[in-house]
């Protein structure tokens, strides 16, 4: 089992390497942390660590914006005429 | 009209040689697809930047939040955001791995959460062994080299790739990432909208300016 899942790992990273390369520079530039920097000045390894750290702060932000979406829901009553008009401006 | 809809309820028993068609068949499409799909995801890139894609979001996120059930105490924040992801995974229309992992994510969550009420005092054996396997996977990760360990992390962080190869891992991030931003951006527009209207019902019209304060 493992050693087919190496084997397996290896081959499809041998077969895509400039694709591996390409995809990491593309990753790079949704990351803001790095966005901006050479790119030779930025290791793959620092691209992956570069990139789970900003979508865990975005996963917070959702978090965070969750908690507070909840909070509001509950202070709006559904049937006045602000949540309506909150309703025409979503939808229009 | 009934009758038709009758057998489409049955379901027919699986004959070998109909499934072995079906997957020949699913070969041949996958092919052809692929090059087809390169170029949503292409245009799924962008898309996830459009102000009408967001648009779409916001207005779709409003209709579902209005049918969670708010009424869970502590557990609000986590009924929105489920239907947050929810709401987001339809909206890529299923072409990633990581819109389909939150839909059927949550249908697995549903029946383990079912079978846990139903034996709760059987679930505690088999969750102590999970951990200690838990724990030899760590030392293993410890061997593995930096990259590798990062490209783990990365794919437990994306839905769904939690055991795929890398060049999967990448693709689906870089589609992932924009989403979230997308998510957020529309998720604090909203905040902000519903923050004006309740502040201006409690303290009436504040300071007249009509934008939300800031936070």
């Amino acid at each position: 089992m493992s050693s087919r899942r190496s084997r397996q790992q290896s081959s499809s990273s041998r077969i895509s390497d400039d694709q591996i390369i390409e995809l990491v520079s593309k990753l790079r530039q949704l990351v803001p942390e790095i966005r901006h920097r050479r790119s030779d000045k930025v290791s793959a390894s620092k691209v992956l660590q570069e990139t789970c750290n900003y979508i865990r702060s975005l996963h917070r932000e959702v978090d965070d914006l969750s908690e507070r979406l909840s909070q509001l829901l509950v202070t709006i009553d559904a049937d006045s005429p602000e949540a309506n008009i909150i309703r025409s401006l979503i939808n229009q | 009209m009934a009758s038709s809809m009758i057998s489409n309820t049955t379901i027919p028993p699986p004959t070998s040689d109909r499934s072995h068609r079906i997957k020949r068949k699913k070969k041949a499409q996958s092919k052809a697809q692929q090059a087809q799909e390169q170029q949503q995801r292409l245009q799924s890139h962008a898309k996830w930047r459009s102000q009408a894609q967001q648009q779409i979001y916001s207005s779709k996120l409003h209709q579902a939040l209005s049918r969670v059930n708010l009424s869970g105490g502590p557990r609000r924040g986590k009924a929105v955001r489920e239907a947050a992801d929810r709401v987001l995974a339809t909206a890529a229309k299923g072409r990633t791995r990581w819109s389909r992992a939150i839909l059927t994510n949550r249908l697995r969550l549903k029946f383990r959460k079912q079978k846990r009420n139903h034996n709760q005092q059987k679930a505690v054996g088999p969750a102590r062994s999970k951990k200690a396997r838990f724990g030899v996977l760590r030392l293993k990760g410890k061997t593995l080299p930096a990259v590798q360990r990062k490209v783990k992390v990365l794919g437990r962080l994306v839905p769904g790739c939690r055991k795929e190869p890398l060049p999967v891992i990448l693709e689906e991030a870089i589609d992932y990432i924009p989403a979230l931003e997308m998510q957020v951006r529309a998720m604090a527009a909203l905040a902000d909208l519903l923050f004006g209207s309740s502040s201006s019902t409690v303290a009436g019209s504040s300071d007249g300016s009509g934008l939300p304060p800031p936070i």
